[in-house]
């Protein structure tokens, strides 16, 4: 706590640079506004954003639920980067200055909002992303056992928020608005490691064993390196593309 | 006009949205679930630690069956809920987790043989039975007799979530996001759908349905600091309230969770508690078994916030520049174990507070202190989720008052109860739908919508500059905190009613700065705010009413829980939409059909009742019967029908099998 309060005394200055864009509104023009704020110890863009809004613009759209990295709510680029702005503290920009634009590659809706629901809603109809099992167990008698080691398996590839920033760090989906990204992937992976999920290989070839799935992914890993969530995204996708690829 | 039709209408597409959602739509419902925000991001993500379900698997649960669940609810709702739905909800309880595994929900696993565990501070060996193995594993929770939450590491609402909102997407269940109901659309004390504004693009529309069920969550945004979710403003709650018809139950029934860390005010689960973490003081003691020698830590939450509360107040506060707070020491559980069981803990104090838990010693510790984290009270609705005075209104999850917690919510109670009540309240929504016709001619639906187009109108042309609906909004906030917190009396309240009146009426005053109707802010919180404050003040009058202390209510000039006076349910009508105040009335709870009469909880303060000549009455009338079918030879579940009959849908009812015991 002794570095709260040694900032609480301070108070920088902090400069927003913002995208500002109605892609409804015929006489929009995107273009950068930019604000001043003091900054507050443990300020985060979540803080940051809400006063400007508050305070100076009470037309500037951007997207917070959870406010604590959980929902995958807030992605958008802050000073290049496709981040999670409600994890994003202020503290570590050293110059102070602060550069957002919305997350490429999803709909915008206005200023950093834009439609990753239903950018992953498609993807999930894509991939079938839910439990496929001829016979559904009785809920009144003892489940079935599951070895821990692969639950947890499981569970590591579930935790997965659909933020997408691994789709707005991802070259290939930029030029191909059809690609699955390694979210969708990852998501394959996850109900091909769940004993409950009863597809084999050639199902998921049937839903990603094309250009705009498990082939369309060049490799770079940026999506990995961005991950909030750290899952082992490089390790899925070469995985999958093994998988799939000795299915062609 | 647009008028959109359909069966079955639920808003809020969190996991009691979606659980009921699905219920309808594979009865055959055409059904449509209207959200905020993309259900996947709803705040039933940030449950952390887990959900109850007496499956008794693992070896510090064993014993553990639906009366022992039963019991701890009860007691920890401080004799509050309504004991037939405590019934309803642990015996289904089982059932749920059992079909979320069906969906997908990856729970922890048992692993057999030894295992170290954290118990009171101490590293204890307990050994898992061989044949356990790969069953769903549980972790401790305060206010239970035994291990009985069911967890996904410290990420349990995240998974369950997306277990049911994948069903959903599987039954292609039409859902809807950047939807928000406005109001309820009702003729003769019948509710046929509601009127919704598309955040997007501001346009207004109908929504007509043979039935529609509110769960849109808790109203913890009435609060400034809370752990809830930006999207938590309890405007579904008050759509309901607006009604007049349909009432709020126990609007002061307000929990506020021990561990929020400090200033985020972003929850830390209970798990760590749980788990084996502890709290310490200034001087790095461990104080709670100085106050709860029993249950320690791990006492209902409503008594531990209490206790932090006034250990802090005997000057054993940590300083901070925000206030006084506390530690959560969980570094005595291991790297191991938080890196794998508590790992958003840690990246939430990491990102957040710069601090990683899992350092040894003080330089691990999490600072925290208890703030506002789930509304007990709700919507009223009976047993089978139903309004009893608004026909054809459902409401389920944290929204409703159905009343599974009374006065205070067990940990791993709430999720639990999003998807158990999705499936009973689902199932008996689904019959409704199925029963009934949209009956409403389309006049009456054109002045319901022409109402909110009108409201809306007059917001824009409101002069700007003469009052501020951000300001109003933190006023309302600070006024909760300090008002209507966890220490309250009689004329703090008077106070805090008087001030949100007045807010209410200046809120009616409130411009805005830009005039679009689409993506503007300031418009949603223009129309939010009163409608927040409605429910704010339904809190604060009702918290004012109740001259005495139950669970989480707590009065510091009527410190006894006073159930000769108080056995009682509060319920709050709004009928005169331009007034300041609420009608506030109440039903009784009747102790001769309570399986489990008042008593002492075990934990708490003790001697602190003013007991009802009923309770003793009844307990021995318990007594004699129980003595008597036990002799008979009779079993449980004869014996408990006896106390206290129950319903259920579905399948609901049968017995749940368990580890070593089959359905005994």
């Amino acid at each position: 706590m002794s570095d709260m309060k040694n900032t609480m005394r301070k108070g920088r200055i902090l400069t927003f640079e913002i995208l500002r864009y109605d892609p409804s509104d015929l006489e929009s023009k995107p273009h950068f506004e930019t604000f001043h704020i003091e900054e507050t110890p443990g300020m985060t863009l979540f803080i940051a954003l809400n006063i400007i809004r508050e305070e100076h613009d009470p037309d500037l759209s951007f997207d917070f639920v959870c406010r604590a990295g959980i929902c995958g709510s807030c992605g958008m680029m802050i000073n290049g980067k496709p981040l999670l702005a409600c994890r994003t503290l202020t503290k570590d920009y050293e110059d102070g200055v602060i550069r957002l634009m919305p997350l490429p590659a999803f709909e915008l809706l206005k200023d950093l909002s834009v439609n990753t629901g239903k950018w992953m809603q498609s993807m999930s109809e894509r991939v079938e992303s839910w439990i496929h099992s001829a016979e559904e167990r009785d809920i009144t008698i003892l489940e079935k056992p599951v070895e821990p080691e692969v639950a947890s398996d499981t569970f590591e590839l579930d935790r997965c928020i659909e933020c997408g920033i691994c789709v707005a760090s991802c070259a290939t989906a930029l030029m191909r608005p059809d690609f699955i990204g390694a979210v969708g992937v990852n998501r394959i992976a996850r109900f091909s490691v769940d004993p409950a999920d009863e597809r084999g290989d050639e199902e998921f070839f049937e839903l990603i064993g094309n250009d705009s799935g498990i082939f369309g992914c060049m490799t770079l890993l940026a999506c990995e390196d961005h991950c909030p969530k750290n899952l082992p995204l490089q390790e899925k996708l070469a995985y999958m593309r093994r998988k799939m690829a000795s299915m062609g | 006009m647009k008028i959109n039709y359909c069966d079955a209408l639920v808003v809020g597409g969190g996991l009691a949205g979606l659980r009921v959602a699905v219920a309808a739509q594979e009865k055959g419902l055409s059904t449509t679930v209207l959200s905020l925000v993309p259900p996947k991001r709803s705040h039933s993500a940030a449950a952390q630690g887990g959900m109850q379900a007496s499956l008794a698997n693992g070896v510090m649960g064993y014993g553990d069956n639906e009366d022992v669940h039963f019991a701890d609810t009860v007691k920890g709702s401080d004799w509050g809920c309504d004991q037939e739905v405590v019934r309803m909800f642990v015996t289904t309880a089982p059932k749920a987790i059992r079909e979320l595994t069906n969906w997908g929900v990856p729970w922890t696993r048992i692993d057999r043989g030894p295992r170290e565990v954290v118990i009171n501070t101490e590293r204890t060996t307990i050994v898992e039975d061989d044949a356990a193995h790969g069953l769903i594993n549980a972790r401790d929770f305060g206010g239970t007799k035994k291990w009985r939450t069911c967890y996904t590491a410290d990420a349990t609402g995240h998974t369950m979530l997306y277990g049911v909102a994948n069903r959903a997407i599987r039954d292609r269940v039409d859902i809807r996001d950047r939807k928000e109901m406005l109001s309820l659309i009702h003729k003769d004390s019948r509710c046929y759908g509601a009127v919704v504004r598309d955040l997007v693009t501001g346009e207004i529309e109908a929504y007509l349905a043979k039935g529609t069920c509110i769960a849109t969550g808790g109203w913890g945004r009435i609060y400034r600091t809370t752990t809830n979710a930006v999207i938590c403003e309890g405007t579904g709650q008050a759509a309901a309230l607006e009604t007049g018809i349909a009432a709020l139950g126990n609007p002061e029934a307000i929990q506020f969770h021990p561990t929020p860390i400090v200033p985020s005010g972003i929850l830390l689960t209970e798990g760590c508690r749980g788990d084996g973490g502890v709290l310490r003081d200034v001087d790095g003691h461990r104080f709670m078994p100085d106050y709860e020698p029993e249950k320690k830590d791990l006492a209902s939450r409503d008594v531990v916030s209490r206790r932090m509360m006034q250990h802090i107040r005997a000057g054993k506060g940590v300083p901070s520049p925000f206030g006084d707070h506390l530690w959560l020491d969980i570094s005595i559980l291991g790297r191991e174990h938080i890196e794998k069981n508590l790992r958003d803990v840690q990246e939430i104090s990491k990102v957040f507070n710069g601090i990683d838990p899992a350092d040894e010693g003080p330089a691990g510790w999490m600072p925290v202190r208890p703030a506002q984290h789930y509304s007990m009270g709700g919507i009223r609705v009976k047993p089978t989720g139903e309004s009893p005075t608004l026909f054809g209104l459902f409401a389920c999850g944290e929204a409703a008052c159905w009343d599974l917690h009374g006065f205070n919510r067990l940990g791993g109670n709430s999720v639990a109860e999003t998807v158990v009540s999705g499936m009973i309240v689902g199932s008996y929504f689904a019959d409704y739908c199925k029963s009934h016709e949209i009956d409403i001619d389309t006049g009456t639906v054109e002045k319901f919508v022409a109402a909110q187009e009108e409201y809306i109108t007059e917001i824009l042309s409101r002069p700007v500059g003469v009052e501020n609906i951000f300001a109003i909004k933190k006023e309302m906030q600070t006024i909760m905190d300090e008002k209507v917190g966890i220490f309250r009396n009689g004329e703090t309240l008077y106070h805090a009613v008087e001030e949100l009146r007045e807010l209410l009426r200046r809120s009616r005053l409130a411009g805005v700065r830009v005039k679009s109707l689409r993506l503007n802010r300031e418009l949603e919180e223009a129309y939010r705010v009163p409608r927040m404050l409605k429910i704010a003040i339904s809190v604060a009058y009702a918290a004012m009413l109740r001259t005495e202390s139950r669970g989480a209510h707590y009065r510091e000039d009527h410190p006894n829980r006073d159930d000769l006076h108080w056995l009682k349910r509060t319920l709050v009508r709004w009928p005169d939409p331009e007034s300041t105040l609420p009608h506030i009335g109440s039903e009784t709870l009747d102790i001769m059909k309570m399986e489990m009469p008042p008593a002492f909880r075990g934990y708490g303060r003790k001697g602190m009742i003013s007991e009802h000549p009923l309770s003793a009455r009844r307990q021995k009338e318990v007594d004699e019967i129980r003595s008597r079918m036990e002799a008979e030879g009779k079993d449980r579940f004869e014996i408990q029908d006896a106390l206290m009959h129950f319903d259920l849908p579905e399948n609901y009812k049968d017995k749940n099998e368990r580890f070593g015991v089959g359905y005994e």
